[in-house]
């Protein structure tokens, strides 16, 4: 087997579970920041009596816990893979996100936004067709 | 102007920390076990790096951006505008990390900066 495929056996996985979870994860954080309240001033002692009620929701830890799962597999990848593959081969995670946005938080999503998100995930594809790794050494395994 | 000054946050110091844990990451080397063992082994390896920190602040910088955002914009417009991370990820990977952005690469960076700005006309 090729260094190449070796890489992508342990690659793709790990790109699906950071498509699935990053979504998730930043989905909850709206939720619960949607409920907490609009964040106006600028000002930290304004800010101060908005944290406890943040953190009292469940939705935030929820997500956080989804976005540590996210990260955890996102690190992995970045031993190996580029940068700069790794990041936008892990955002085809644009569609995901205007799924749930639309059936977990309700979000209208406009014919322009879904276009948007569609460029989005073409420019993806055109980087995710590159070699996943430039800077070190192949070697056949 | 409030809405520019967050994305610039979660953009930038977003895409900055990435690229410091990303320079982390490189130095332990590649991770060719899976075990819970040798993962928590690398999590404690990873922490002892100052790249690492560094990282975690801008991403943590990064986040809460993003959290003040999320009160008052929908996440279906946030996220797909913070993919603007992608053109400042190349730009660094290519200046910090010494990695080769083929034409393709770019040429795929900017039809995502094209989604973008179509994300950003659907702003209501």
């Amino acid at each position: 087997m090729t260094h190449t495929r070796r890489l992508q056996l342990k690659t793709i996985p790990l790109i699906l579970i950071c498509i699935i979870l990053g979504p998730l994860g930043n989905v909850l954080l709206g939720k619960a920041m949607k409920g907490v309240g609009s964040l106006n001033s600028v000002r930290i002692l304004d800010l101060a009596p908005i944290v406890p009620r943040v953190l009292m929701s469940g939705y935030i830890w929820l997500g956080i816990a989804c976005l540590l799962g996210f990260f955890t597999a996102h690190m992995l990848l970045l031993t190996w893979a580029d940068y700069s593959y790794v990041q936008p081969a892990s955002s085809l995670s644009y569609v995901s996100i205007a799924t749930l946005s639309y059936f977990v938080l309700g979000e209208a999503i406009s014919p322009l936004r879904w276009l948007g998100v569609a460029v989005i995930c073409l420019g993806v594809f055109v980087v995710g067709r590159t070699s996943p790794s430039t800077t070190g050494a192949p070697k056949d395994a | 102007m409030r809405e520019a000054i967050l994305f610039f946050f979660i953009v930038v110091a977003g895409t900055a920390g990435e690229l410091c844990v990303s320079r982390a990451m490189k130095s332990i080397g590649e991770v060719h076990d899976f075990s819970p063992r040798s993962i928590l082994s690398f999590v404690l390896q990873a922490l002892r790096l100052p790249w690492m920190w560094l990282g975690i602040a801008l991403m943590s910088l990064g986040f809460f951006s993003l959290l003040a955002i999320l009160s008052f914009r929908e996440v279906s417009f946030v996220v797909p505008v913070s993919a603007l991370s992608y053109a400042a990820g190349a730009f660094g990977a290519k200046a910090f990390l010494g990695e080769r952005i083929s034409a393709n690469r770019w040429m795929g960076i900017a039809v995502v900066c094209l989604g973008v700005t179509i994300v950003w006309w659907s702003r209501r």
